[in-house]
């Protein structure tokens, strides 16, 4: 079958095929983008953050009227307020481990530094180095958190110290997640090495390291340091405190439940409120509600212009099929089979789809530049162009096939008709 | 005439109910999404406090240096907050018509009640003159004296919502509350005031907030009682002293400052006090670089901040570009469905009927087939929005509102973009040449 005829009945309604091309070429663009953006945020939301999440909670509480935590008697006061508090949620029934900690993954609520393998000078801003996240834990940060090492030891409970949230001093060692090791010692032997934390004169020792954890924050500026995190074997003292809780299997519930009386009973000058008690489920969902929002939206987009432009092809094949009704019986009556016909209208759509694909592939790298320029999107990967392209042109056959086949039942006596 | 064409475009839309739902099915779809995207866009790029907004002004002091612009920053901006040091310098010259350094609490307040727990409020340590800067609006009371800030008065201003939980609503001017384990006399009680983004304070609070400020007490006052910040606090290198007192003695900021600022002469004057004070500092030697001060209105700010997510703005884009492929489809489909009927115009034109008729015929055809996809847009706009809040963040998709203008709009936009994309299938129907279609039947 050459294509000669076909062109030349295209020629005869110009303005038809260009607008259906042309909404081609903006759904392509519109959905290859619109799909990398999802593809994205579910990548993001799917990384994992290296904490075992089940069953692990956190409180969040504020002590009423405690001291400033500025002399070092408040600092001991507000510890040993902090001590009672782990004494008692340790005790609960359903509770297999608890850690004091400063934030946690997603929570973004965080203390960022940086560390170097040089002791810094008076003076010196502590942007040099490697950019790293601090969790100031204990040494049951590892079980409670579920955090796999993977080198050295963990901390224990000589190597733990406590300190005013506000104080200043480096501690003497710490555990790294790996990526953070590996990047401060490319050749992997972080363990047993020394480092300075922001600047510091005084060294530190890496005792071990975790396979991985993620950094509080959520946002692109942590991008460049999201596996870096640093922990460090020190219970931070001020008028608030964090626990993380592991809950034992099958009990977080209970363990949930449980928090707000405990620590109510233990001291009740304190604030607990309805977001004090809250598991990392909920820090997890509420850390991705924009991502997990965006994709769907742009998911509910897609949706309504494939739904759209399939639509559109439908309308405008029938209408041309109605169109040439008297042509088509002709063709039937000169001997052409109902394949013929059908593939006539499908090869008419294929063609107008892949010009307008061309169109559309353009267009999409248009807007994948224009959106690179303006908003920190990524360059879109070819993949999803082709899956696009693919997509569109599949999606043209879909919407023809019905009109098409009604064209292919026209009968060969419509040619003897007056029109 | 016009009802005649009326008639015409009901009865030609009712002979191909497919292709008439079709083509508003489209129309409506393309419509709310762009409606609702906008309805968010609009709510978070929105000027906080239009009236004045452009008399506010937010002083950048570059406190750090180049060094301190870390090895990603390639511009020279100088840092978007105060140091203590500096903000306490910049209330001091008093150059402004009012200003205020601000910073963010976080104080626990005790019921008066026994019995009751504790709750965790949030609020701004604030100067006096914050109240009359910002216009806010107050219930009962006023904010307080110049004399309440030297003095560090416990006097406190507190919110509607506060008040309500605390004094049942009652005008507890003059009456105690208990912040921090402290009482302070509240003397004023705020009105309805939850302007977003929070343009005071956009460094500590990000923009948006779902909750209310509650509490306002004396700047001076929060640092005396060592009351500490709870927004952000961003160093250049570690403070040389701890606690509360060695924040305040370092080169960390977490400070942010609004003045105000009548006129040009008002800015260019305060621009050089700025320069000046910098100049000053660099000869001191506390600064080892030229001046490098920036003042900004909050617009520019809001701007320079980023407040409007990204996100936002690309949901706007793609569903803009959705309305446009929606009415590339209205095209196509009109185009077609007005050229099936060219016997129609070929007899209409011959009975004498002007182009200029044919026009307002098929233009009124376009436009009810707008009207019909607007008012399905107004149902699904509503949709859009009410279910904004089951995807969005909180505090963005409790500002998207459906009003008034935001409906109106829908219905304009459908009728006037049904009928732009009607303009060009209405150019080839009025070009029909009727002896062409007359002989041809």
């Amino acid at each position: 079958m050459t294509l000669h005829p076909m062109i030349a009945a295209l020629r005869r309604h110009k303005a038809g095929v260009v607008l259906i091309a042309l909404q081609i070429a903006l759904t392509l663009a519109i959905v290859c983008n619109a799909v990398f953006i999802i593809g994205q945020r579910v990548e993001r939301v799917n990384r994992p953050t290296g904490l075992d999440e089940s069953n692990l909670f956190l409180v969040s509480q504020q002590w009423v009227g405690a001291p400033s935590g500025d002399d070092p008697a408040s600092v001991e006061k507000l510890d040993s307020l902090q001590q009672a508090d782990l004494a008692a949620l340790r005790s609960l029934p359903d509770v297999a481990s608890v850690t004091p900690i400063n934030s946690l993954p997603l929570l973004n609520s965080s203390w960022n530094g940086a560390v170097d393998l040089k002791p810094g000078t008076t003076g010196q801003g502590s942007f040099n180095g490697t950019r790293t996240t601090y969790y100031f834990s204990d040494e049951q940060a590892l079980s409670t958190l579920g955090l796999h090492l993977v080198a050295g030891r963990n901390f224990t409970v000589a190597d733990v110290q406590h300190r005013g949230f506000r104080d200043q001093g480096e501690p003497s060692l710490v555990i790294l997640t790996k990526a953070l090791g590996d990047k401060l010692f490319p050749k992997g032997d972080a363990l047993g090495k020394v480092i300075f934390l922001n600047g510091a004169t005084t060294p530190t020792t890496i005792i071990g390291m975790v396979e991985r954890m993620q950094v509080p924050g959520t946002g692109s500026w942590t991008n460049s340091f999201v596996w870096n995190a640093t922990l460090v074997p020190t219970r931070l003292d001020a008028n608030f405190a964090r626990y993380a809780i592991r809950a034992k299997p099958g009990r977080l519930d209970a363990a949930m439940h449980a928090v707000t009386p405990t620590l109510y009973a233990a001291n009740p000058l304190r604030v607990l409120d309805d977001d004090s008690v809250k598991s990392f489920a909920q820090i997890r969902a509420e850390a991705y509600r924009a991502d997990v929002g965006m994709a769907i939206l742009m998911g509910v987009v897609c949706l309504i212009l494939l739904a759209v432009t399939a639509a559109g092809i439908v309308g405008l094949t029938s209408f041309w099929v109605g169109q040439r009704h008297r042509q088509i019986g002709v063709r039937r009556a000169l001997g052409a089979r109902k394949i013929d016909i059908l593939h006539y209208f499908q090869i008419e759509n294929l063609v107008i789809a892949s010009v307008g694909a061309v169109i559309g592939l353009m267009l999409a790298i248009g807007l994948n530049l224009l959106l690179m320029q303006s908003f920190e999107m990524e360059r879109l990967p070819v993949a999803y162009v082709l899956a696009g392209i693919v997509m569109v042109l599949a999606l043209g056959q879909g919407a023809v096939f019905v009109p098409a086949r009604r064209a292919s039942n026209v009968p060969p006596v419509v040619a003897t008709r007056a029109a | 005439m016009f009802n005649y064409y009326l008639e015409l475009a009901l009865r030609s839309l009712k002979r191909s109910p497919g292709l008439t739902a079709l083509m508003v099915l489209a129309i409506g779809f393309g419509v709310a999404a762009s409606m609702t995207t906008w309805s968010v866009f609009r709510a978070v790029s929105g000027d906080p406090i239009p009236w004045k907004s452009s008399k506010l002004f937010v002083p950048q002091i570059d406190m750090w240096g180049p060094k301190g612009r870390g090895p990603n920053k390639t511009d020279n901006e100088p840092p978007d907050a105060l140091d203590y040091t500096d903000a306490m310098a910049l209330m001091r010259a008093h150059r402004g018509k009012l200003q205020s350094a601000m910073y963010q609490i976080s104080p626990s307040v005790v019921p008066a009640d026994a019995g009751k727990h504790p709750i965790n409020v949030s609020g701004h340590a604030v100067y006096g003159e914050f109240f009359p800067m910002l216009d806010v609006p107050f219930l009962y009371g006023n904010g307080w004296s110049a004399d309440d800030d030297t003095q560090r008065a416990a006097v406190a201003v507190i919110s509607g919502k506060l008040n309500d939980k605390l004094f049942g609503g009652a005008n507890s001017v003059g009456r105690t509350v208990s912040i921090e384990g402290k009482d302070y006399r509240v003397v004023g009680v705020l009105g309805n005031w939850n302007p977003q983004p929070r343009f005071y304070d956009v460094v500590n609070t990000g923009g948006f907030s779902t909750g209310v400020e509650d509490v306002f007490i004396p700047f001076e006052r929060a640092i005396a009682m060592g009351i500490p910040n709870d927004g952000n606090t961003n160093c250049s290198e570690t403070p040389a002293e701890s606690g509360f007192v060695g924040l305040q003695r370092s080169s960390c900021i977490w400070i942010a400052y609004m003045v105000q600022l009548d006129d040009a002469a008002a800015v260019s004057a305060y621009r050089s006090w700025l320069d000046g004070y910098a100049k000053e500092q660099q000869t001191a030697g506390r600064f080892s670089w030229a001046p490098n001060n920036r003042l900004r209105d909050v617009p520019a700010f809001l701007d320079h901040e980023q407040v409007v997510p990204s996100d936002t703005k690309v949901s706007l884009l793609v569903a803009l570009g959705l309305l446009i492929v929606c009415l590339v489809n209205t095209a196509g489909l009109l185009l077609a469905k007005f050229l099936r009927r060219s016997s129609e115009i070929g007899v209409r034109r011959a009975l004498g009927a002007p182009r200029m008729a044919i026009y307002a015929q098929f233009l009124t055809e376009a436009g009810m087939i707008g009207l019909a996809g607007g008012v399905l847009g107004l149902l699904l706009t509503g949709v859009g929005v009410a279910s904004v809040s089951w995807v969005l963040p909180k505090d963005i998709a409790a500002l998207a509102r459906l009003d008034f203008s935001l409906l109106a709009l829908t219905l304009l936009v459908a009728v006037v973009a049904t009928t732009l994309a009607g303009l060009y299938p209405t150019f080839r129907a009025s070009r029909v040449q009727p002896a062409w279609q007359l002989k041809s039947n």
